[in-house]
């Protein structure tokens, strides 16, 4: 009796442990399975290269949505990256023991408070203040990048601080002992040495960014064309499934979800690279 | 003061960038005691009794309703996923071979998991559960949706505990002539248990604060359903509807502060365990 319970559980454990391939397995089936054939049909080059979305005139192009989200992208990274990691440099190396525990606690926190909040701190509070700056209209790619760049940076600063920290001492002690600055020896030596961890920080942020929908529906204003300037509104990936999927039907439902494979796609080499180079700094360490 | 304005003058660069790190934290901690200060400001004054009407309609828009689906959607959730995880974690770690390569399987597929964004996993839920099995809209659909989305963080944060249960726990237990099912629930799964529960609280954390991954799965109806079969809206989706709305932004404000103090919480109780965490280990 024991004897078999004993095999049981074990199947049973060895069960769970497979349903975190099975969901990979299943997420895969039914995002390719409902995507494809909306790719075929419109043709797949049509798709990832047309400039226009008229899914009532049978016009189904998501450059504009593709070229959105790496431009919002990119203006997160330019925002959150150098803001990020002078900040994990300040936790690491200048944060006196007292304030540390405080500091530490609100990097916690800020991961932790939900994009729609976010998003909301966005709309109420970025817009306006954007509007009243260039008064024109405050729902930008400015705006979007802006706030991204602030949602990533709880990822950034607590990667790079592990990073950071897991240099050998004697790297730091041995700049400081040959008479450079700190700052030069954190930032000359210390820093060049946490590189891979750094840059698997950044990439981490990448894809929360461009995977990040929420906050970006609500503050980037969602006009579906091309992006034409920082202070014109876009639409991304992630927006364009969410604003139209409510209502949308037969080949435009379809679209949207091929839509949702092209953000899948991407988000799947964005994966690889962060797990090639944790796999990488694993090595160095 | 004398001594710093010396070594200004004798290394200009160095001391500019001592000034760029600080000015990086302090607009780093700024950023979040603003938008923390900015929505407690705007939105203490307009948390009253009506918000906290047990029925919602479209005058008092209470979160009510939003807040007890929240609740029913983290309980259920959780019964769901984190058996399943625990289970996960235990064949990981104490049956599987090491480097064997169903473990490399398992361990990329959840780390793959634990990168998709929340719309993918929306999108899935909404193809699967929605549609394919003809849920529809319905808070079932939402949990499974959202049991996908916290299983990898529950497997991880319940592996590391496991591992830092010491061997000779293991040892000691066998060695009294204890199975080996006995000794995972009597020994090493009550010691730990504390890293167990810091994956559990950041879980709900993540279940109260989603709503792409709700959106087109659990559906937005401003009640609590009668079924599971039926739509309901959570507090972050609740907020969502009221600012995308824009007709309450009052209640919206305070929605936020609701939101925001729940999060707070969670995240301090998650901090206590994991300070309690390191005095004991």
């Amino acid at each position: 009796m024991n004897r078999f319970l004993e095999i049981f559980m074990k199947f049973l454990f060895f069960l769970a442990a497979c349903t975190s391939v099975m969901a990979v397995a299943l997420i895969c089936i039914f995002l390719f399975a409902n995507g494809i054939p909306a790719m075929k049909e419109i043709g797949l080059w049509n798709f990832l290269s047309g400039t226009v979305w008229k899914p009532t005139n049978g016009y189904f192009g998501i450059l504009s949505f593709i070229m959105g989200s790496i431009y919002v992208t990119a203006g997160a990274i330019l925002v959150g990256v150098p803001i990020g990691l002078l900040t994990s440099v300040f936790m690491a190396y200048y944060c006196p023991k007292k304030i540390y525990t405080i500091c530490k606690t609100a990097i916690n926190l800020m991961a932790g408070i939900p994009s729609v909040v976010y998003g909301f701190f966005g709309l109420v509070c970025i817009v306006p203040m954007m509007r009243d700056l260039t008064g024109k209209d405050g729902s930008t790619m400015l705006t979007a990048s802006l706030l991204l760049g602030i949602m990533i940076l709880p990822t950034i600063v607590s990667v790079c601080e592990a990073a950071i920290r897991s240099v050998p001492e004697p790297y730091y002690e041995g700049a400081l002992a040959l008479g450079a600055t700190k700052e030069r020896s954190v930032f000359a030596t210390v820093l060049p040495a946490a590189k891979s961890g750094i840059v698997a920080g950044i990439v981490l942020g990448i894809g929360r960014a461009i995977g990040e929908t929420m906050a970006v529906v609500m503050v980037a204003g969602n006009q579906p064309r091309m992006p034409k300037g920082l202070l014109k509104g876009v639409r991304t990936l992630t927006s364009n499934i969410v604003l139209e999927m409510g209502y949308a039907a037969d080949l435009h439902r379809e679209a949207l979800i091929a839509t949702g494979v092209v953000l899948f796609v991407f988000i799947l080499i964005i994966n690889i690279c962060v797990s090639l180079l944790k796999r990488r700094s694993d090595y160095e360490s | 003061m004398k001594a710093s304005l010396l070594e200004a003058r004798r290394h200009p660069f160095s001391f500019l960038v001592k000034m760029l790190v600080y000015l990086a934290a302090v607009v780093t901690i700024g950023v979040l005691l603003y938008m923390i200060g900015f929505i407690v400001v705007k939105g203490a004054p307009h948390i009253t009794p009506d918000l906290f009407a047990w029925e919602y309609t479209s005058e008092n828009s209470s979160l009510m309703p939003a807040l007890i689906n929240t609740v029913i959607m983290t309980v259920l959730c959780l019964l769901i996923a984190v058996p399943l995880g625990i289970g996960a974690a235990i064949y990981l770690v104490e049956y599987a071979k090491r480097g064997s390569k169903l473990v490399k399987v398992i361990r990329m597929t959840a780390e793959t998991l634990s990168g998709i964004p929340s719309i993918i996993y929306g999108l899935f839920g909404y193809l699967c559960f929605s549609t394919a099995m003809h849920w529809g809209y319905s808070l079932l659909s939402g949990i499974l949706t959202l049991v996908i989305m916290i299983l990898p963080l529950i497997i991880r944060t319940t592996e590391e505990a496991l591992i830092a249960v010491p061997d000779m726990y293991r040892e000691a237990s066998f060695g009294l002539g204890a199975g080996k099912l006995r000794t995972i629930f009597r020994i090493i799964l009550p010691a730990a248990v504390p890293g167990i529960l810091s994956g559990v609280i950041l879980s709900i954390g993540r279940i109260v604060g989603e709503t792409a991954a709700l959106i087109y799965t659990a559906g937005t109806v401003a009640q609590v359903p009668e079924s599971l079969m039926k739509s309901g809206r959570t507090l972050a989706l609740h907020m969502y509807s009221l600012s995308r709305e824009g007709l309450h932004m009052d209640e919206a404000y305070a929605t936020a502060l609701v939101l925001l103090i729940l999060v707070v919480c969670i995240n301090g109780v998650s901090d206590l365990i994991a300070k309690k965490l390191e005095k004991t280990g």
